[in-house]
């Protein structure tokens, strides 16, 4: 049953995410999008990340995926029915993507990686981020708080209406 | 073919996928999304080394994904000011159009 899953999730995350990147149309992008960040999540439950997915549902499906349909409502004529996003450079796109996909994929295939013995079920991991939150990440926690603010209040100056001066 | 190797052969090519949205989308708004994609590719090659490669009670890979969502939260609002911007000054958000130092 769990094999079932994960490999429909597998599925569903690469067909959405190369949707996401040649649909013509930008709002199914972002969809597919929404998709592939959910499918994403699952995988993280698979991984015994409970935490991280639901801090991956929390803030890439509600915080940074609304932004950018916001994005794509606020740069659009939105009157028209289909909001395109045309592509160029396919060929070479399609080269070194393809190019970079064959070498990290030979590289993982031919690797002889060493997996550890002991991964069984263990507790849920929202303690132990906690001990190490305010503990060895401390600083790195407090630094990234200050910089969430400095975004902020960047990009509200960035995209407020300028006043005449 | 174990477990992990499944997880880094779909990461990569997530991340290949976000690779061709950069170089082969027009729209910024789709660019950003090509990012957003090879964002959360890093973030499950974090996730899968943490849960194969190391023993249960250690967490950094966690850790260091949780900073990079942060990080990516940061980086769409400040792209989504300039591409707002961009919008405003040249009424195009077409990245080949959009040549101009001087605004």
């Amino acid at each position: 049953m769990g094999e079932i899953i994960f490999l429909s999730l597998i599925i569903i995350i690469s067909s959405s995410a190369i949707w996401v990147v040649v649909s013509p149309n930008l709002v199914h992008s972002a969809v597919s999008l929404l998709i592939t960040l959910f499918g994403v999540a699952g995988l993280y439950v698979f991984l015994y990340a409970d935490f991280l997915a639901a801090t991956q549902v929390v803030i890439y499906v509600g915080g940074i995926l609304v932004l950018i349909i916001f994005g794509v409502m606020l740069t659009n004529k939105i009157d028209k029915p289909v909001i395109e996003s045309n592509s160029s450079n396919k060929i070479i796109g399609l080269f070194v993507s393809g190019f970079i996909f064959s070498i990290l994929s030979f590289v993982v295939l031919q690797t002889n990686w060493q997996i550890a013995q002991n991964n069984i079920e263990g507790d849920s991991t929202v303690k132990l981020i906690g001990y190490l939150i305010l503990g060895k990440y401390l600083l790195p926690f407090e630094l990234i708080s200050v910089l969430l603010l400095a975004a902020l209040v960047g990009s509200a100056m960035l995209a407020r209406k300028k006043i005449n001066e | 073919m174990n477990n992990l190797q499944i997880y880094l052969l779909l990461s990569s090519l997530l991340f290949s996928l976000g690779i061709y949205a950069v170089i082969s989308r027009k729209n910024a708004v789709a660019i950003l999304m090509g990012i957003e994609l090879m964002l959360n590719s890093a973030n499950i090659n974090f996730i899968a080394f943490n849960r194969f490669t190391s023993n249960l009670n250690n967490l950094d890979g966690h850790l260091f994904s949780m900073f990079v969502i942060v990080l990516a939260a940061a980086e769409a609002a400040v792209a989504l000011a300039i591409i707002i911007n961009l919008f405003k000054n040249l009424g195009t958000v077409n990245v080949d159009e959009a040549a101009e130092l001087k605004g």
